[in-house]
């Protein structure tokens, strides 16, 4: 039948081609789920190069990046960021990245501290959270797609909801060479 | 009602033989063939069977996902799928039975078919439109169905209550694509609404006055209305939650001033004249089966006929009835139950005239007969539970368990989907030209019926003994398990059911005997031409003497002559009498409307992605309909000559 | 008013409307039944007539009769017939709306006599208890999942939801309110006497709408009291070393994220106050027993039990899990 045909042809490359940004893990298993370098003495030092690599697309789907999104609030980040724009942390939705914008950058900075106040949240926060967190704060500078970053929020919302945000590229990042934490 | 007055030119050519008239109409009226003309079909019987068989495909599709549903429910604390996935699959269970089946088919199938041969007219008004209003639902519908094997697929219900599914608390595409499917099936339904009303009003036999219109005719018209009144509500709604989700606008923000319980206002709205939607032509079957099969005129037209226009308006103030937790104050409370009540009487003033006729008839028990009688049983019982849950403080205890979701299925399975195998019987000979085996009919009855009960009856039971809805598993001791695998097992024997009745449609089509014109005998105007219709209808236009044309037909009675045969020529009659009033021309089959449908489902897809896709797929839309609008010369050459002629008469 | 058995059998159980623990579940059941064996009669006479009918007027065979002309006579006492019909169906209809109407102003004339306020906070997915206390803010109670009442108390249910549209309804003590984000709803209830009733959430809330459920525990004024004061005391100090132990894994581990216990440094309000999780009977919303097993497993991976709540899995050391779940059963 010409229509059942029709129908397989276009559903077939979708199915195998799937929907990154529907994606949603709830058991991130034990070693996600483990708290954040639990079993890392810390030293701090700016712009390390990344700990790890995200091990799943964190970036990519809607649901992570709206945990994290849940999670930023929950866990008050909002206390020294506030929504974003800063306080008596440094502002997130900016261009500027002190200790580096990728994914994994932005993991070790969550748990490892980072001089000047911002605490290390290592063995407080499951990893696979701290991954989301880190999603999320990546989309408040408009660097995520518009499908996958977060739209408006169900409270009051002083500045353009993350999917809405222009793309800030992030420029001045550190990018010293500095070796791994030692294990 | 004489020949000269059905005349609307004098005959200048001389009378010819049936055979060249048959040939030269067949050849102006036959569908264009090949793979492109699919795509330009315009014949009401073609588009109406499409909708018909595309209907059929969603109801198995939807059926199959409550079968899912119903093997994750057998057991307690069941691991069959998670959390996730389950919410999908009711949500489109829900949303594909509701939006992609029920209406498409009840209204929008069986009006497109049945309405223009009952009127006795060659085509449905607005062909194009028609053709339109299928491609778009069609595209919708396949296009959820695409985002579900992606795993976007809706998961927040088929009402999608906000916040729940606002841009906060339900990440991804999801509820924008069910919030587009409404967009899709919406403007498909108001398409074919217009068509319908106008076809009913202006394209009717010169005869057939306002109280000679068949109840079928009557309950499509009345739904057309409804449709026109209630459909714009819920496509303000979904409307207002996509901008909400993508636009952020703050419509459903109790925040900064929005309210959730706006979306709910104008979901129920709609949602409530929706099931009456669905329910209404179920009724126009039922009158249409009853009077053919206990041989006598239906009892109490009138009654009939203002029971469906009653039902029409008072549909339209029961919507809080879903809302009855929501808070609201006594006085609307006790308004919205006596209303929910009050509805009872056009339905109860229904069911006793069918049963008058039944009891003063000669019963002629055939399969589409049963169903009807099954319609009986289940629809009663449907609307018995209604009762309970117009009624607030029941309501409170009973709202959002599965005793709700049992009404809902006994009024909507008995009201709609019995009568729809009943239809399917009864006029399958008419479609396809073949008769159906009643030896398989009368088993699928059988096993659908009783499974249908064997599956929603224990809900009741299990609503009262608390079990909510919309939960994906349930725990061991709360006393559910035994109910709920009973109910798994009857899903067994409605899927049996079904199957035998696809056996019995794809068995008769092959080898099923021969249909004759009228082989049940009955009145209706549909019976006067072959099995299957010709391209035209009907050789001569009809002109009818009482309610059931056939059977009310005079020995004499006339025919109209006159129209063009060489142009797809129609008669349009007045509004109240049916006295022949002017002619006009039907269009020649096109592609611009598949063009149209293309264009508008980009535009609606993308519109979810990216907002500003609305201004720029604006373009190509209008190409697209000024493509479609663009007349032909010769078009406008047999115009100005109608429109001449009709200033002169 | 006649009264109807107010047990009626193959229903009952701790989550029914059909076995009413209180006066407007009564008063609720009542309109109920009378709705059923009203409709019920009246549906058993139509199938009679209608099954009645059919086999009567039936004629066997294959063949087709003409259709018959309309006889007069037989139109007119059919119409008489109908009328009568539709005439009873609104008789009927206006008793059932009449009985409605009444158990309306019954269950809602309990509102102004009630003497104490419980507010309900609406959670995906778990409920937010809370004893208020205006004038003495030191003696407010926190609590998840389980609501305390005195028995024969009339008791205002004020109710909003923090994210989405929830539903409180325990069946056997009355019907159900939604918990709307950006509205206060109110529900009066009165339990009459002593005993655990369980509620669950009836409006589809998302992915866990399954496991939320609530108790209602009435108990004696005397017991509620006890009740009452102890959820006012902090968390006891832990006394053996395994139970010292197991404060510090609490306290160093994501749960301080999330969790209160008064007498401790957390004070989180994401999740439930835990200050007196051992005094609850369920965990999770309802969803498991609260005994050692269960809140081992729930602390270990929520989400294998409840998938999509928002408690993480938490992977320890078997020995720190064991202190930290006997430290929590410390706390009653």
């Amino acid at each position: 039948m010409r229509l059942s045909a029709k129908l397989f042809h276009i559903l077939l490359p979708l199915i195998i081609i799937g929907c990154k940004r529907e994606q949603r893990v709830f058991d991130p298993g034990s070693t996600g789920a483990t708290p954040a370098g639990a079993t890392v003495l810390n030293e701090v030092s700016a712009g390390q190069p990344p700990t790890q690599k995200a091990p799943l697309a964190y970036q990519q789907s809607a649901y992570t990046v709206a945990e994290g999104k849940r999670l930023y609030e929950a866990y008050n980040c909002v206390g020294c960021h506030a929504q974003g724009g800063g306080a008596i942390g440094p502002a997130l939705m900016d261009s500027v990245w002190i200790y580096g914008s990728s994914l994994e950058q932005i993991h070790s900075t969550i748990v490892q501290g980072r001089p000047n106040g911002m605490p290390s949240f290592a063995g407080k926060i499951p990893d696979y959270q701290v991954w989301e967190i880190a999603a999320y704060v990546r989309s408040m500078s408009g660097l995520l797609p518009s499908d996958v970053a977060p739209s408006r929020s169900d409270h009051m919302q002083a500045s353009l909801p993350e999917s809405a945000r222009q793309k800030e590229h992030p420029e001045q990042e550190n990018q010293q060479p500095v070796e791994g934490p030692k294990q | 009602m004489s020949d000269q007055r059905a005349q609307l030119v004098l005959e200048t050519e001389p009378a010819e033989s049936a055979e060249i008239r048959a040939e030269r109409l067949a050849r102006v009226w036959t569908e264009p063939s090949g793979f492109l003309g699919w795509f330009r079909a315009v014949h009401h019987t073609t588009i109406g069977k499409r909708y018909i068989v595309t209907a059929f495909i969603f109801f198995l599709a939807a059926g199959l996902l409550a079968g899912a549903m119903r093997l994750q429910l057998a057991f307690p604390e069941a691991h069959i799928m998670g959390p996730d996935l389950y919410n999908q699959i009711f949500t489109m269970h829900g949303s594909v039975m509701m939006f992609l089946f029920a209406v498409p088919m009840m209204f929008e199938g069986l009006s497109v078919y049945l309405v223009p041969l009952m009127v006795g007219t060659r085509n449905i008004a607005f062909p194009r439109l028609n053709a339109y209003s299928y491609y778009l639902y069609v595209f919708g519908g396949v296009t959820l169905f695409a985002f579900f094997f992606v795993n976007s697929g809706p998961d927040r219900g088929w009402f999608a209550y906000v916040p729940l599914s606002g841009p906060d608390y339900a990440p991804g595409k999801r509820a924008d694509i069910w919030a587009q499917l409404i967009t899709f099936t919406e403007v498909s339904a108001l398409a074919v609404a217009v068509e319908i009303v106008v076809t009913a009003f202006k394209l009717r036999a010169p005869g057939m006055s306002l109280n000679r219109i068949p109840i079928f005719v009557w309950g499509q018209v009345v739904t057309a209305f409804m449709v026109i009144f209630a459909m714009p509500g819920v496509v303000i709604a979904s409307t207002m939650l996509l901008l909400d989700r993508t636009a952020s606008t703050q419509f459903y923000n109790p925040a900064v001033g929005g309210d959730v319980l706006l979306y709910q206002h104008l979901f129920w709205w709609f949602g409530h004249p929706e099931v009456y939607i669905i329910f209404l032509p179920g009724t126009a079957i039922v009158s249409t089966i009853v009077a053919t099969f206990s041989r006598r005129h239906v009892f109490g037209y009138l009654a009939l006929v203002l029971s469906l226009i009653a039902t029409g308006f008072i549909a339209f103030g029961l919507w809080v009835h879903h809302m009855f937790a929501t808070g609201i104050p006594q006085m609307s409370e006790s308004f919205f139950t006596a209303a929910s009540m009050m509805i009872a009487i056009p339905a109860g003033t229904q069911i006793f005239c069918w049963i008058a006729t039944v009891a003063t008839g000669k019963i002629v028990l055939k399969s589409p007969m049963l169903w009807v009688l099954g319609f009986f049983f289940v629809f009663i019982i449907g609307g018995m539970t209604g009762i309970f849950v117009a009624s607030v403080p029941v309501d409170l205890q009973v709202h959002d368990t599965y005793f709700v979701v049992a009404h809902f299925h006994y009024v909507l399975i008995g009201g709609a989907v019995f009568p729809l195998f009943g239809a399917l019987a009864y006029w399958f000979p008419k479609i396809t030209g073949r008769m159906l085996s009643e030896t398989l009919g009368v088993w699928s009855f059988w096993l659908f019926a009783i499974g249908f009960n064997i599956t929603f009856f224990p809900m009741h039971i299990l609503g009262l003994r608390g079990m909510p809805r919309r939960v994906y598993t349930y725990p061991a001791g709360a006393g559910w398990t035994v109910l709920n695998q009973i109910e798994s097992c009857g899903y067994i024997l409605l899927f049996l059911g079904v199957l035998l009745f696809l056996l019995n449609v794809w068995h008769s089509l092959q080898r099923g005997a021969v249909a004759p014109a009228n082989p049940w005998g009955a009145g209706g105007l549909e019976w006067a031409t072959s099995s299957p219709p010709v391209p035209y209808n009907f050789l001569d236009l009809p002109t009818v003497n009482g309610r059931e044309a056939l059977w009310d037909a005079a020995p004499d009675q006339p025919v109209v002559v006159g129209l063009h045969e060489d142009t797809r020529e129609i008669l349009t009659t007045r509004l109240l009498d049916a006295e022949p009033e002017g002619r006009d021309e039907f269009p020649a089959p096109s592609i611009w409307p598949f063009v149209a449908a293309v264009v508008t489902t980009i535009l609606f897809i993308g519109s979810i992605f990216r907002p500003v896709a609305v201004s720029i797929g604006a373009i190509p839309l209008a190409i697209a309909l000024i493509g479609w609008f663009w007349p032909t010369r010769r078009e406008s050459a047999r115009r100005r000559e109608r429109d001449v002629w009709q200033k002169e008469t | 008013m006649i009264a109807f058995l107010s047990d009626v059998p193959g229903f009952s159980g701790p989550q029914t409307p059909l076995e009413p623990a209180g006066p407007q579940a009564l008063q609720i059941e009542h309109t109920l039944l009378l709705i059923f064996w009203i409709t019920a009669v009246v549906t058993v006479i139509v199938f009679a007539v209608l099954t009645i009918g059919v086999l009567r007027r039936r004629v066997g065979g294959a063949g087709l009769p003409p259709p018959l002309p309309v006889d007069p006579k037989t139109e007119r006492r059919t119409t008489w017939i109908v009328g009568g019909a539709i005439g009873v169906t609104v008789v009927l209809l206006f008793v059932m709306m009449i009985s409605s109407f009444i158990a309306s102003h019954r269950t809602a004339a309990l509102a102004a006599s009630s003497t104490m306020t419980i507010n309900v906070y609406g959670h995906e997915w778990w409920w937010e208890i809370e004893y208020p206390n205006e004038a003495e803010p030191y003696r407010i109670v926190r609590t998840a999942n389980e609501i305390h009442v005195p028995a024969g108390t009339v008791i205002d249910i004020h109710g909003t939801s923090r994210d989405v549209i929830h539903s409180f309804w325990a069946p056997n003590i009355h019907g159900k309110k939604d918990l709307l984000p950006g509205y206060w709803n109110d529900l009066t209830l009165e339990v009459d006497k002593p005993g655990t009733w369980r509620g669950q959430c009836a409006e589809f809330c998302g992915l866990q709408h399954a496991h939320m459920a609530f108790q209602i525990v009435a108990q004696s004024r005397d017991d509620f009291d006890k009740w009452f004061s102890s959820q006012l005391n902090p968390a006891p100090d832990p006394q053996t070393p395994q139970t010292i132990h197991g404060r510090e894994v609490f306290l160093t581990h994501p749960c301080v994220m999330c969790h209160t216990i008064r007498g401790t440094t957390a004070s989180s309000t994401v999740g439930p106050d835990l200050t007196h999780i051992a005094s609850r009977t369920t965990i999770a919303a309802g969803t498991l027993v609260n005994n050692t097993g269960n809140l081992t497993g729930w602390i270990a991976n929520a989400q294998s039990i409840k998938p999509g709540c928002r408690m993480p899995p938490n992977p320890m050391p078997a020995s720190d899990l064991n202190d930290l779940v006997a430290y929590l059963e410390t706390l009653r």
